[in-house]
């Protein structure tokens, strides 16, 4: 069984921190990775920065230029998770855009994956019909989950077709935005996580997109399994660095 | 070989639709309707009206007599020049428009580079009465001041896009946040046969009267329906798709695609991605793009804003890499200079995108009794300050 999967069987509700590789210092990954775990994060979402990050909101696309200006790469994010699973044991998952690991070739980022101790991907440009035509035998092979997204606008038919899909959460995009905003939640969100709950999915659901305290954490985490923090992540780590990741994780249990 | 689109909307290897989850049910829902709806009698009716009363079609081929002397072959132009607007641009934002008021939207955004697009959707969107938001780079918008004048008056809201390298790639990210952000009313006016599938197709479809045209007007002067040669600028490729495309699976009409080599192909600022892209993920699209080894897109450079864009749409990816096209790059000096050499022998002032087509006749010689088409996508009118500048006028 695979990490992510073993962890979504506790019975706790799951709190999952993404932030970007390379940020706010090239050398950062696995001091972030450690801490995280030590202030009882339950997983988290190492971003690969993109030039063109479609999905995302100002922070992220902030923070992603200066991981690149600051020289991150497909290759050195491997190079630096090398050995970490003698120091963290949570699911670790990458996420990133497709293009990277496209010219890093697919199988052979798949195969680096698996050699370094990570348990799933979130591509949200690698569409699902591509995925299960080209992909899926891939990400089998190196024993990695395949993460994928829906919205509220996301029609039954489709979400059923992903769960059927998928073998560890669904990510559940709270509303209609890139990351980053920070509107909260009201009775909109409330009915879309009451109808996706409704829906019995063999797949938990965690929650991402527009979470940045511990209120909008708990309103998620209601119906879903677990919910995603990022960008206010990212922002703690730009005012405060390091030294803010244990109180800020604190702050939203 | 068939060269349009399949039906799972690729060309040979390039195309798909590699869209976050986010704008899938847009996207699918223009992929589902798309060909029903151009093909509704009303539909393509209103589009041609449209295309005749405002936008001036059909454009004229001219014979470039002076010029076809200069270069010992014979030349036509195909007037896109002579449009509404000034480029070729607006025939797709008339198609366009006219399929978001179909499906019911009632907000419509678009990116722009050089700011031909965005003034041609602003104009349709000003004829339909609705609101219109153009994304554009925050450098473009300094350096094409009369164009983004234009949105304003055509009533549009011109929104700078600051990230990046602020610049047309940008400004289609920050238009394509915009739409995860508004997934209800609005449409994306894309200005290219770039992005997910099926916009490469909708957009070669609606650019498709071009070539449409010059088949007729060629009967007429010359008895012939087809050309030995078709010959077009490529940005993201629209001006050409909409040349080549009855020409596409006819093997006997040579197609010649010209890139922007802006300082030349290997000084490190060029937009030449036939030669210095390879295969990966732009804007949705499956195609050839410039990148680093890491997969990061890279800037592109020409002298031509409409000709600097990273990428090129999937169609043309695969014109390329079949070997059915020809792909010919031109620097920032031979378009310049074949654009003021199309000025003193036929008075016309070529869109310097444009120029980039006119200048193949410098490098590549053709027999003379061949008979070769060059789409003159746009007019020079915007260009006119980076005329001055380069010739001291
Ligand atoms: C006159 C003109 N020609 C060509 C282009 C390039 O676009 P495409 O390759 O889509 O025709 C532009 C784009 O702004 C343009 O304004």
């Amino acid at each position: 069984m695979n990490r992510i999967q073993n962890k979504l069987l506790e019975n706790k509700k799951l709190l999952s921190i993404y932030f970007t590789a390379g940020y706010p210092k090239l050398e950062d990954t696995v001091e972030i990775l450690q801490q995280l775990e030590n202030s009882g994060v339950d997983m988290v979402e190492i971003g690969m920065p993109f030039s063109d990050p479609l999905a995302d909101g100002p922070t992220i696309q902030a923070s992603s230029q200066l991981a690149l200006k600051n020289g991150m790469t497909t290759d050195l994010l491997f190079r630096q998770l090398k050995g970490i699973r003698k120091k963290v044991s949570i699911p670790l998952i990458i996420m990133g855009y497709f293009n990277p690991v496209l010219q890093f070739g697919v199988e052979n980022f798949c195969k680096k994956c698996a050699e370094v101790g990570i348990d799933g991907l979130i591509l949200p440009d690698l569409p699902l019909a591509e995925y299960e035509e080209h992909y899926a035998g891939i990400f089998k092979k190196y024993n990695l989950i395949n993460i994928f997204l829906i919205t509220p606008q996301t029609s039954e038919e489709r979400i059923r077709k992903i769960d059927t899909a998928s073998e560890g959460f669904i990510y559940m995009v709270s509303s209609a935005s890139v990351t980053g905003s920070s509107s909260g939640f009201g009775d909109e969100q409330e009915s879309y996580f009451k109808r996706i709950e409704a829906l019995q999915l063999k797949n938990p659901q965690i929650v991402g997109f527009g979470i940045n305290n511990s209120k909008i954490f708990h309103q998620a985490t209601k119906y879903a399994k677990g919910a995603i923090i990022g960008s206010a992540f990212i922002k703690v780590l730009s005012d405060e660095g390091k030294a803010g990741i244990s109180s800020f994780i604190k702050s939203i249990r | 070989m068939n060269y349009n689109v399949n039906e799972k909307g690729y060309y040979g290897e390039f195309g798909g639709a590699y869209i976050p989850e986010m704008l899938y049910p847009n996207v699918e829902e223009l992929r589902q309707n798309y060909l029903n709806i151009m093909a509704e009698e009303s539909f393509q009716k209103k589009f041609h009206q449209l295309l005749k009363d405002y936008v001036g079609r059909p454009t004229p081929l001219y014979f470039a007599k002076r010029l076809s002397e200069k270069h010992n072959t014979k030349i036509y132009l195909k007037r896109e020049d002579l449009c509404h607007t000034g480029a070729h641009k607006v025939n797709n934002s008339i198609g366009q428009i006219l399929m978001a008021k179909r499906l019911g939207k009632t907000r419509i955004i678009a990116e722009t580079g050089a700011g031909q697009h965005g003034v041609a959707t602003a104009t349709v969107c000003a004829l339909m009465g609705l609101e219109c938001i153009v994304f554009m780079g925050e450098i473009d918008i300094k350096r094409q001041a009369p164009n983004v004048a234009r949105m304003k008056m055509l009533g549009a809201t011109v929104v700078p896009a600051t990230s990046g390298s602020k610049t047309l790639k940008d400004a289609t990210n920050e238009a394509i946040r915009d739409w995860i952000n508004n997934p209800l009313d609005t449409h994306y006016i894309i200005g290219s046969v770039v992005g997910p599938h099926p916009y490469p197709d909708m957009v070669a479809r609606f650019q498709s009267v071009i070539s449409e045209e010059i088949k007729t007007q060629l009967i007429e002067k010359e008895g012939r329906e087809d050309p030995d040669y078709v010959v077009a600028c490529v940005g993201g490729g629209s001006n050409a798709a909409g040349a080549f495309y009855h020409y596409l699976n006819q093997p006997d009409v040579g197609i010649i695609a010209v890139e922007a080599a802006g300082k030349g192909i290997d000084s490190g600022e060029s937009a030449a991605t036939s030669a210095l892209g390879n295969v990966g993920i732009i804007h949705g699209s499956k195609t050839l793009l410039m990148q680093t080894d890491d997969g990061q897109i890279t800037e592109p450079y020409s002298i031509s804003a409409g000709l600097d864009y990273p990428g090129v749409g999937p169609m043309h990816a695969n014109l390329y890499k079949s070997g059915r096209g020809e792909f010919i790059s031109i620097t920032d000096d031979e378009a310049m200079e074949a654009g003021m050499q199309l000025c003193k022998l036929e008075g016309i002032i070529p869109a310097i995108e444009s120029s980039h087509a006119l200048a193949i006749f410098e490098n590549r010689k053709f027999k003379k009794d061949d008979l070769i088409v060059v789409n003159l996508s746009g007019r020079g009118d915007k260009d006119l300050d980076t005329y001055i500048k380069h010739f001291n006028l």
